[in-house]
């Protein structure tokens, strides 16, 4: 593999904001975001999005925080859409009403996805601290009403998994295309918040079993996707397909980031759009090259005969669990670190079971705990 | 070829599925389908075939008019095989 050519962006993330109605503890989004301001404004997105599309970008996710907590986002949208992106609006729900509906479909939306923490009102409000979840309802309706192609997204973990099949019929009843049951990935918020959240492997295999049940059974009318919680399997996943390969996340302060979390990684010199053109970031900047091609690993992945399928896993994931961003992603089965996710996976057994769960409560996303845990 | 694919019956005029847009990429010199959060290059026949599935070609029209533009007889069965791929795909409808 060595320096491989580099290859154009396929994928834009706009993180529009960080703000956010919700509250929800397994947010990826940094534990220090109220710490990170200065949002970029409408002539600088759209910049950032004409320079994406001419390095040959395809699809664009309006993300965040909450995007329709951005005033501009129809302009945006009818910006992107006329630049030829797919656009895709990953949201809550929250400020869905019809009436933006209507204007983000005038604006040419392609997509929308739409989240939901559970099945039923009770988990989907606790969990995300929000009385949400009838709203959700509502915005799926006006979603099949304006004919968006849905997507529900639900993050699983230990309290919601065991109503997967639930789940699934919700998505059934509201008439989603796609459900992405997406086992939670440790960071930011997840982490903070990992020995309450990680599923048992029990939950895990009956929950897969479900899934594939119903794929026998619906066939077509809906695409269940399900995403492995890697900290249970044997080898990491080929996170962003690759650094620098595909991805392109711009966070709400104009930071150009190889992956959501990039941010935290040490020695990465990240490049800002306010000081840079995309072209300069994608193929020149140290950040966006640090990870590319197979010079910085270590062994074992070195010499792996799997280096070109995962890319060595996740390196955000490597620094969290192991403090060195160029270890092996300790995911793997290979990684002489491995013992730290057994370890993650037992501990968070041990607590569910013990009488001291009350003395460690889930750490809900809210500007008052970022300050506090973020510095 | 599966028996799935021989009882596999076309619709009478093939429609791009609305979850799909069929678009020119100048970066990637080819035609490519989008879809939620994803994306599938096409070579030149594919794209071709893809182009006439508006709801109005029959899959005869559709493949009497590829036969007179590329100047070839005989292409039945290479199209029906893309489009019976494309219907067991979710591409068109």
């Amino acid at each position: 593999m060595n320096q491989p050519a580099i290859n154009p962006p396929f994928w834009l993330l706009a993180e529009l904001t960080y703000r956010c109605p919700l509250h929800c503890v397994f947010c990826y989004n940094p534990v220090n975001y109220a710490s990170i301001e200065s949002e970029l404004n409408t002539q600088e997105w759209i910049r950032v999005m004409q320079e994406a599309r001419a390095l040959g970008a395809a699809q664009l996710g309006f993300s965040g925080g909450e995007p329709l907590l951005r005033d501009d986002l129809d302009v945006l949208v009818a910006e992107a859409r006329q630049l030829g992106f797919y656009t895709n609006l990953i949201t809550s729900g929250v400020g869905l009403n019809e009436t933006r509906i209507a204007s983000l479909k005038n604006a040419g939306l392609d997509h929308i996805q739409l989240s939901f923490q559970d099945s039923t009102q009770e988990m989907n409000d606790f969990l995300s601290s929000t009385k949400t979840f009838e709203l959700k309802k509502k915005v799926a309706a006006l979603i099949k009403k304006y004919d968006y192609p849905m997507v529900m997204n639900v993050v699983l973990h230990r309290h919601n998994i065991p109503h997967v099949d639930k789940i699934i019929d919700m998505a059934l009843d509201l008439g989603a295309e796609y459900l992405e049951l997406a086992n939670t990935q440790y960071y930011g918020w997840a982490m903070k918040n990992r020995a309450q959240l990680l599923p048992t492997r029990e939950q895990l295999i009956a929950a897969e079993a479900t899934v594939n049940a119903y794929r026998e059974k619906i066939g077509k009318r809906c695409k269940l996707l399900f995403v492995v919680p890697d900290y249970f399997e044997e080898r990491p996943k080929a996170c962003m397909n690759g650094w620098g390969s595909i991805f392109l996340d711009i966070a709400p302060d104009g930071a150009a980031l190889p992956c959501h979390n990039a941010r935290q990684l040490p020695g990465l010199d990240i490049p800002n759009v306010r000081d840079h053109s995309l072209r300069e970031i994608w193929y020149e900047s140290q950040a966006f090259n640090f990870f590319r091609g197979d010079e910085w690993m270590q062994e074992p992945c070195r010499s792996c005969s799997e280096k070109e399928k995962d890319f060595g896993g996740c390196r955000c994931q490597a620094f969290l669990l192991t403090g060195d961003a160029s270890a092996t992603d300790p995911v793997c089965a290979k990684s002489p670190k491995h013992y730290v996710v057994t370890q993650a996976i037992n501990e968070a057994l041990a607590l569910n079971h013990s009488d001291k769960r009350e003395e460690h409560p889930l750490v809900f996303r809210t500007d008052k705990n970022s300050r506090l845990n973020g510095l | 070829m599966t028996a799935q694919y021989i009882t596999t019956t076309l619709p009478d005029r093939p429609k791009l599925n609305r979850l799909f847009r069929l678009q020119w990429e100048e970066v990637q010199q080819a035609y490519v389908l989008l879809y939620p959060e994803g994306m599938v290059k096409l070579n030149v026949s594919a794209a071709e075939i893809l182009k006439r599935c508006d709801g109005e070609h029959t899959v005869d029209a559709l493949i009497a008019e590829l036969e007179t533009a590329f100047g070839e007889t005989n292409l039945r069965e290479p199209i029906e095989g893309m489009l019976r791929a494309a219907f067991e795909k979710d591409w068109i409808q």
